[in-house]
């Protein structure tokens, strides 16, 4: 296997010797070339003329390899097919995401939106240097010089970019390169460039953790507690000694588990389930999830513990509500869920001859895999290398701040005596039983309507369990005691309605808990589009009309929200509806982006139902990759229908029932007929595309079962006496 | 106990206990990865490779079972419905993270051994047992058509 860590050497003395440039920026975000201050460039440029992108983000199907690597071709005048990419090693000085702070990361739908500028003004200063490198050899002004597709031409002479790299990396690099206008983007918006990621996928060489296979590696599966916080009081490992390739079994340091470990993973599967644990659960959590709900559902009657609301009292809100004509109200919940990306967690530890570490992992804090070793294993941070390769999926997962499956292979690592390399496999059943849920939530509200069938009050309350408190990025999120993320979508929603006040109240986790994908929107989302339907059928008023009355104001966000709606509603022939057809609708802003969907379901005759179509509009600013957009809203989609309409985690004393896809059905390839996607042009900065086709799925299908059946307030569905073919 | 295996062409001996799903002597084995682990139970398709034509689930066939069949992996694909259904794929972009994509190409190309021009029905029907947590579905969909067209052409 050919490491990351031996091409960042050649990098370095490559660069040294000239014969690459090589483009980042410094710690204080200069332009730089690498050698120097920006060791660990965006954009390199051998004297063979390939072109390398470097991604400051993992890919984990979202398309930021074909993202990333279009901002460089375009701004280096080059076919998409001509770049190649490779991942960024950790360093948070250079690659950290702008939208985190000096943190090296992925998510929140931030890829594209924080590297826009970063990239092509590298890109840009590549294609200066070079032309600037031309124009002395040949004695030309640079401005009669260009680079097209490799070749730097003009003057009467032409000749391939390769040819002015070692003269290039002589030069200072421009502090601001002019970048293209938009009207000469070549490859930005071009719907029809292929994936970067894909040819590698489809022949089956794509390496994902899971496949990392070194010479003399053992392999560790964990043991870990069924309910949270639970320890290990003992284990007896007699059972596993049978096994042909059984090895050893530790306890974790932490208490946290039983480190099996074994010569290769059948083995390790196998032993572990020869080794017997005695927990300890007196500090362990013993609540149910039926136990949470109810919790939940008291606090939603309870006065609020905070009052996230920055313009209503709400003492308005219940005036407004109380002298109105009519009043709607429903209780929402929306039960734990978990991810189960595709590739089941894990990650490779290899030791190396100098005393250094390298861990390959589908990383998406690196930062977090650095300083986690570093500390764990008691090396300097120079002795450890994070070698990020491809994910299969994450949906949030591989992001948790307490690094948790990174902490498990550190501490497996470091039992042993540091000559193997260590590879951490997850189960599916570790994958779906060992938290980090999306938390349980729920909302009630109250929403008063006068005699015209406007809004004159609206009373949210919302209580869940807090995913910020106690991280590091409480500092960033968590204000006042209100956890945004709990009422992100609601408490800031663009609709202009009158007499709106938010309460929150934070309930104790029962489980570890984490983001999933579009956060506090999959449920925030699902509330607000379920009760503007119901309160334009209370109104009397048409689903789509109404909303439009709410975004008529002049900010952007409203006519952006409007815009995507309309379109939404256009392309799927809005109120035009198939005989035994019916439609929904429901639009949302999350992550800067704005997306309308229209889902139409018809039922058969034992009255199961069947989604035929979903038509989405989405506004994300400037389109880079159309066809990637298109993919995620897909993606995203499918994501938020399958798991509102069959997935839940439930807590029985505090362990999940759930164990494997079996109980937790994913989405299958009938579930949705036909997903239709539209693009809004823009010229805006570029915003999130991973996370926004996710929160209006949920309620633009619950919308669409409401027309002519029952009105859904409690996930999943299917628990609801909703059956789908 | 030592297995003859004869995978993409190649004859193997491997060391493996009886009830070793073939799965794991494909990966940790032979090292070849490009068949994936995703449930171990049956249930999503991942580790799909073809014996004797036929695509199983390999996290659920026991390696004693399949001494002397022909298997076939993601890496060993050849046949022209092969071709088809690799470039249909790659035509169509259906890849997002990709990790369940081999199953779902050893699934579609058994199905179009089986069946040149199946129906939209006909293909979520068989496919149905490939899960993709992407939701790449409707470009597998797509590009289960595409191939069709392709080895008609």
């Amino acid at each position: 296997m050919t490491l990351n860590t031996t091409r960042r050497s050649f990098l370095a003395s490559a660069a040294a010797a000239g014969g690459m440039l090589a483009i980042g920026v410094t710690p204080t975000g200069a332009l730089a070339k690498a050698g120097g201050n920006a060791l660990n460039p965006f954009v390199t440029v051998s004297s063979d003329g390939t072109v390398t992108a470097i991604l400051k983000h993992f890919e984990k199907g979202q398309g930021t390899a074909t993202g990333l690597s279009t901002l460089i071709a375009e701004e280096m005048n080059m076919g998409l097919d001509a770049i190649e990419f490779e991942f960024a090693p950790s360093n948070p000085d250079v690659y950290n995401n702008l939208a985190f702070g000096p943190f090296q990361g992925t998510g929140g739908s931030t890829a594209i939106a924080n590297s826009y500028m970063q990239y092509r003004m590298a890109g840009a200063a590549a294609r200066e240097m070079l032309i600037t490198a031309a124009a002395q050899r040949w004695n030309a002004d640079p401005a009669d010089l260009t680079l097209l597709d490799g070749v730097i031409s003009g003057a009467g002479k032409e000749g391939m970019i390769g040819e002015f790299v070692a003269e290039a990396a002589t030069l200072d690099v421009p502090s601001e390169p002019t970048l293209k206008d938009p009207s000469a983007f070549r490859v930005i918006g071009d719907a029809s460039v292929h994936r970067k990621d894909q040819d590698a996928k489809i022949n089956g060489t794509a390496v994902y953790a899971m496949d990392i296979q070194l010479e003399n590696q053992m392999v560790v599966v964990i043991k870990r507690s069924p309910r949270m916080g639970g320890t290990v009081a003992s284990f007896d490992a007699a059972g596993a000694q049978s096994v042909k390739g059984f090895i050893q079994a530790l306890a974790l340091p932490n208490g946290a588990g039983v480190a099996i470990y074994a010569d290769k993973t059948w083995a390790a599967f196998q032993a572990r389930e020869a080794v017997e644990v005695e927990w300890d659960f007196s500090a362990a959590e013993s609540r149910s999830s039926e136990d949470i709900k109810r919790e939940l559902f008291a606090a939603l009657d309870d006065t609020s513990e905070f009052d996230a609301s920055s313009e209503a009292e709400l003492s308005d809100t219940l005036a407004a509500i109380e002298g109105a004509e009519k009043v709607v109200e429903e209780t929402f919940y929306f039960p734990l869920l978990a991810h189960a990306p595709m590739e089941p967690l894990g990650a490779t530890i290899e030791p190396l001859a100098d005393g250094s570490v390298v861990i390959h992992d589908g990383a998406q804090f690196p930062t977090n895999d650095h300083s986690v070793l570093s500390s764990i294993l008691e090396l300097p941070m120079e002795k450890v290398k994070v070698n990020t390769i491809l994910a299969g999926g994450s949906f949030g997962r591989r992001a948790t701040p307490t690094a948790d499956y990174q902490v498990e292979i550190a501490l497996a690592f470091a039992m042993t005596d540091r000559t193997r390399p260590v590879k951490l496999v997850w189960s599916r059943e570790d994958d779906i039983t060992a938290g980090y849920y999306r938390p349980a939530f729920a909302h009630k509200v109250r929403v008063g309507l006068d005699s015209d069938g406007k809004i004159v009050g609206w009373d949210h309350r919302i209580a869940g369990q807090s995913i910020f408190k106690g991280t590091f990025f409480e500092s960033v999120i968590v204000r006042d005691g209100i956890d945004h993320s709990s009422v992100e979508g609601a408490a800031d929603t663009p609709y202009a309605i009158p007499g709106m006040h938010f309460g929150l109240t934070d309930n104790k986790p029962a489980t570890t808990l984490l983001w999933w994908r579009s956060v506090g929107h999959s449920h925030t989302a699902y509330v607000m589009e379920s009760m503007m339907d119901i309160a334009a059928k209370a109104a009397g008023k048409d689903a789509v009309a109404f909303r439009l009355e709410y975004l008529a104001g002049d900010t952007p966000d409203q006519q952006r929200k409007a815009a995507v709606l309309e379109l939404a509603a256009e392309k799927a022939g809005w109120g035009k509806a198939a005989d035994g057809r019916s439609q929904g609708v429901a639009v949302h802003k999350s992550f800067g982006s704005f997306v309308a969907e229209v889902a139409e379901i018809s039922r058969d005759e034992d009255g199961a139902i069947k989604i035929e179509k979903i038509t989405a509009a989405v506004d994300c600013g400037l389109a880079i990759n159309p066809d990637v957009i298109k993919a995620q809203i897909e993606g995203g989609i499918g994501y938020g229908i399958g798991h509102a309409m069959r997935n839940e985690i439930t807590l029985t004393e505090g362990a999940a029932d759930q164990v494997n896809f079996p109980d937790y059905e994913p989405l299958r390839i009938h579930d949705i007929a036909a997903i239709e996607t539209h693009i809004i042009p823009s010229a805006e900065a570029p915003t999130g595309i991973g996370e926004p086709g996710t929160p209006p799925a949920g309620p633009v299908l619950a919308n669409a079962i409401a027309v002519d059946g029952p009105r859904i307030t409690s996930l999943p569905m299917i628990n609801e006496g909703v059956e789908f073919v | 106990m030592t297995i003859e295996l004869k995978l993409n062409g190649t004859t193997h001996h491997v060391d493996a206990e009886p009830g070793t799903p073939l799965l794991w002597v494909i990966r940790d084995d032979l090292k070849m990865t490009g068949t994936k682990f995703g449930c171990g139970v049956a249930a999503c398709g991942a580790c799909t490779v073809h014996v004797d034509g036929e695509p199983v689930r390999s996290c659920q066939t026991y390696i004693e079972d399949v001494e002397g069949s022909e298997i076939t992996t993601i890496e060993g694909l050849s046949s022209d419905a092969a071709k088809a259904v690799q470039t249909a794929w790659a035509e169509l972009d259906v890849v997002q993270c990709g990790y369940c994509q081999s199953g779902q190409i050893m699934s579609a190309v058994g199905l179009l051994t089986e069946n040149k021009s199946p129906s939209v029905a006909e293909i979520d029907d068989y496919m149905n047992g490939n899960a993709c947590r992407c939701a790449t579905y409707q470009r597998i969909r797509a590009a289960i058509q595409r191939a069709s067209e392709l080895m008609e052409a």
